[in-house]
């Protein structure tokens, strides 16, 4: 390669040996990436084509919830909604109009790790994950004991995923092993559990960081991507998950391994959920068009799905009182 | 939980159910007059001709044959409009008829999209999102000039040229027809007009934005017809410029035959431009940018990046992004709005593309042609976007203009090599450099011979920016203040 392109190089022990990889920082063109993925916005999603696609999204969501002011009862009002998004008498009336497949549940909920004993209890007998950011969320900056003990809280109490955050401090800082060598060791301490790495790319600055980091985050073994904390604007947004799904086409390419992504926080109405559909479909292809490779973080949006699918079904819309708000 | 599982309901797969636009917006006269003297009259012949709906190969319309004494009619009216109202009003004036005209195409926006992809074959999505907005802009643009041009040219003094001629291709209808018409209103002339014999009826559409903008009779005529009807406006005597986009092998035609006038002449004619992609480019845009360059408008763009130059370290990956991403384009039905690749405009034009297809295959290219993501239709004129890969800068397709969704693939080892083999061609309108180093873009651009040269996109236009070739890509410039000077004297 020739002499303006850059590889940074990471070093993994395997025990007594050590291997080093080399990570390619791939250049990304800011407005070239904002036009392709504004090119998203332009598909036109109808009928049957639009009802999948809602129900696909809904399937998608990771219901969630994190704030400081959590508490049991909050998380067991989420978990309810999780199992039952559609009050049954609405969808007795969806099913007086057309014969339906049932519409799905989330994929998961997403909480912080004291909650996960009580969605656990919540969502006994559900097939419904249980995410939960560990690794001290949202700043992640906490001594790496700290945050493998947090990991293994959530663990230990019933989560099936850890959405953990990277160490922005070390990889703005040029420290991209201690990123890596954080990851690796929240994976190891993940075992089964899939692992979700937050880039929080609206502290990332720039679309060549947000590659870089998807890159090193792959590299040291997340399962998925995912954007954002949502505690920080800007959250999701079409170019930045674009980017993601780049680093992760061509990851795929080289590894053979599929990396999930999930954009978080901003998706709020299901206009946009589709959007998102049609750029994970067009990039990354149909064999990404489920909840095991494509998630959306979000909370709003699962009542925004529902009043279009009632609407798609019905040709109507239901007034927004008719959906529980948790 | 919904437990009553059913087999009905959604399909359980993602797929782009069609989304047509509605076509009702626009009314298609049976048989379309010629414009002349700001009315809508018939051609002395009484004869028509059909134009068609390239997406499913029948009739649309009717369109009037002008011959001799039609066009001598419309220059005669332009000669008329020109001594008596046009070139004595004062720019200012002229610039508030063409900020009406172009202010009455953004309302009528909608129908000109239709009626544009309905005669051309191109995607709804161009024509909205291209096409039409960029009509509007260029008038806009030109109405700012018109009551400016005494700044035009620093220190000197300029005049009207009087009647121009102008004949526009089938490839942008509308967006040529605003290329040659405003310019040519803000500095003062009048005009005559011929558009391409398949795309007359937007024109004809905008003829009635004239009528309602109130622009006296006679500023500008449209005759409609093919060569037959060209060639009279060329020859006409009373003609004082020829302004003309469309092939090389016509813009020859036409140059030889003002050879002995006084007409002045601009040429916008084809090319064979290259798309040069560096190794430290940012590759997923620049496959982006691949795409963008040579199957917008179904490759039927003077400009299109048609040769692709790709640094060898990166060729076999870069080519291997470009047939997934291609796979992914959806060909079909034009006023579907998910549609990226339209129809070819004509019989004739698919009938060439797939002639030199063909002898692309026959001179032992590396043939790819891309599966659709959308059933193709089986009436109309459509082409799959294709490849050839190893293409030697001897082989037809590096040479020759297809004017098609049709790329021709070459890699080069240095930056010296690169700029060696953008230049090697008859052409030289435009060219695209692709790297995320600055001062290598600069260095390039400095030594290519071309009339546009875009670094990191491709295929963006603007009125503001001046377009035009090199060599047999033609003279003269279309857009911004150099667009003025074809059609202002300086004194």
């Amino acid at each position: 390669m020739g002499d303006s392109l850059r590889t940074i190089t990471v070093k993994k022990n395997n025990g007594a040996t050590s291997e080093s990889i080399a990570i390619f920082a791939h250049p990304v063109d800011e407005v070239g990436v904002n036009e392709r993925a504004d090119f998203f916005t332009k598909r036109s999603l109808k009928k049957d084509s639009k009802l999948s696609a809602l129900y696909l999204a809904m399937s998608m969501c990771d219901l969630t919830t994190l704030e400081g002011s959590d508490t049991p009862g909050k998380i067991i009002q989420l978990c309810a909604k999780a199992c039952h998004p559609v009050p049954p008498d609405l969808i007795e009336s969806f099913l007086q109009k057309k014969s339906l497949r049932p519409i799905p549940t989330v994929a998961a909920v997403c909480v912080y790790p004291l909650m996960v004993p009580i969605a656990a209890e919540a969502l006994r007998g559900s097939n419904i994950g249980i995410a939960s950011v560990a690794t001290a969320f949202p700043s992640g900056q906490a001594p790496l004991d700290v945050k493998i003990a947090d990991t293994r809280f959530a663990l230990d109490h019933g989560a099936s995923e850890i959405d953990m955050v990277i160490n922005r401090g070390a990889f703005l800082s040029g420290n991209y092993q201690q990123m890596f060598d954080e990851i690796l060791e929240i994976k190891a301490a993940c075992g089964e559990a899939h692992l979700k790495v937050i880039l929080e790319t609206g502290e990332l600055g720039s679309y060549d960081r947000v590659r870089l980091a998807s890159d090193i985050a792959m590299e040291a073994g997340a399962d998925f991507i995912k954007t954002s904390t949502g505690k920080i604007n800007p959250a999701a947004t079409l170019p930045v998950t674009l980017v993601m799904l780049q680093a992760v086409a061509d990851f795929h390419k080289r590894t053979g391994k599929k990396i999930g992504v999930k954009p978080a926080g901003g998706i709020r109405n299901s206009k946009q959920a589709l959007q998102y559909l049609c750029m994970v479909n067009e990039t990354l292809g149909s064999e990404w068009m489920n909840p095991h490779l494509f998630r959306f973080g979000a909370s709003a949006l699962v009542n925004d799905l529902l009043k279009q699918i009632y609407k798609e079904i019905t040709g109507n819309y239901y007034y927004d009182k008719a959906f529980s708000i948790d | 939980m919904n437990n009553k599982s059913s087999t009905l309901g959604p399909p359980n797969s993602f797929e782009y159910a069609p989304s047509l636009e509605a076509t009702d917006i626009v009314k298609i006269q049976n048989k379309n007059k010629l414009f002349i003297a700001g009315k809508f009259i018939a051609p002395t012949s009484n004869k028509y001709f059909p134009t068609y709906n390239p997406a499913t190969g029948e009739i649309l319309a009717q369109i009037a044959e002008a011959n001799g004494k039609d066009v001598d009619l419309a220059v005669k009216s332009a000669r008329k409009a020109y001594n008596s109202v046009w070139a004595k009003m004062s720019g200012r004036e002229r610039g508030r008829y063409l900020y009406r005209i172009a202010r009455l195409i953004q309302e009528r926006a909608k129908e000109f999209m239709v009626l544009e992809t309905l005669d051309n074959g191109k995607p709804i999505k161009e024509s909205r999102d291209v096409d039409i907005p960029l009509v509007a802009a260029h008038f806009f643009y030109y109405a700012g000039w018109a009551d400016k041009l005494d700044y035009a040219v620093p220190g000197k003094k300029v005049a009207p040229l009087g009647v121009v001629g102008q004949i526009i291709p089938w490839n942008f209808p509308l967006l040529m027809a605003a290329w040659k018409i405003a310019p040519a209103l803000a500095c003062g002339n009048t005009v005559v007009i011929k558009p391409a014999e398949t795309t007359s009826l937007s024109i004809l559409l905008l003829a009635e934005i004239f009528q309602e903008a109130g622009l006296p009779d006679g500023v500008v005529n449209i005759i409609t017809g093919a060569g037959e009807t060209g060639a009279a406006l060329v020859n006409h005597a009373d003609i004082n410029k020829v302004a003309f986009t469309g092939s090389t092998e016509v813009g020859k035609i036409i140059a030889r035959s003002i050879a002995n006038s006084n007409k002045k002449l601009t040429l916008e004619l084809g090319g064979k431009s290259a798309n040069i992609i560096f190794e430290d480019a940012a590759i997923d845009q620049a496959v982006e940018g691949v795409i963008n360059g040579i199957f917008f408008n179904q490759g039927h763009v003077c400009c299109a990046g048609s040769r692709l130059l790709i640094e060898e370290s990166i060729g076999d990956m870069f080519v291997e992004k470009l047939k997934i991403r291609m796979n992914q384009l959806r060909v079909g039905n034009p006023l579907d709005k998910n549609t990226d690749i339209g129809a070819i405009n004509s019989k004739d034009e698919l009938a060439k593309i797939k002639r030199l297809i063909q002898t692309g295959i026959d001179e032992g290219g590396n043939y790819f042609e891309a599966n659709s993501a959308s059933v193709i239709p089986s009436k109309g004129f459509f082409q799959k976007p294709c490849f050839f890969n190893g293409v030697s800068s001897a082989f037809t397709l590096s040479r020759v203009e297809v004017f098609g969704p049709v790329l021709a693939i070459s890699t080069f080892r240095t930056a010296q090599e690169a700029v060696l083999k953008a230049n090697d061609t008859p052409y030289g309108l435009a060219a695209g450099i692709w790297s995320e180093k600055g001062s290598k873009i600069h260095k390039i651009a400095s030594q290519l011979k071309a009339g546009i040269i875009w670094a990191n996109t491709y295929n963006k236009f603007d009125p503001t920016s001046p377009f035009g070739g090199y060599n047999e890509s033609g003279f003269g410039r279309e857009g911004g203040r150099h667009g003025l000077f074809p059609y202002l004297e300086v004194k």
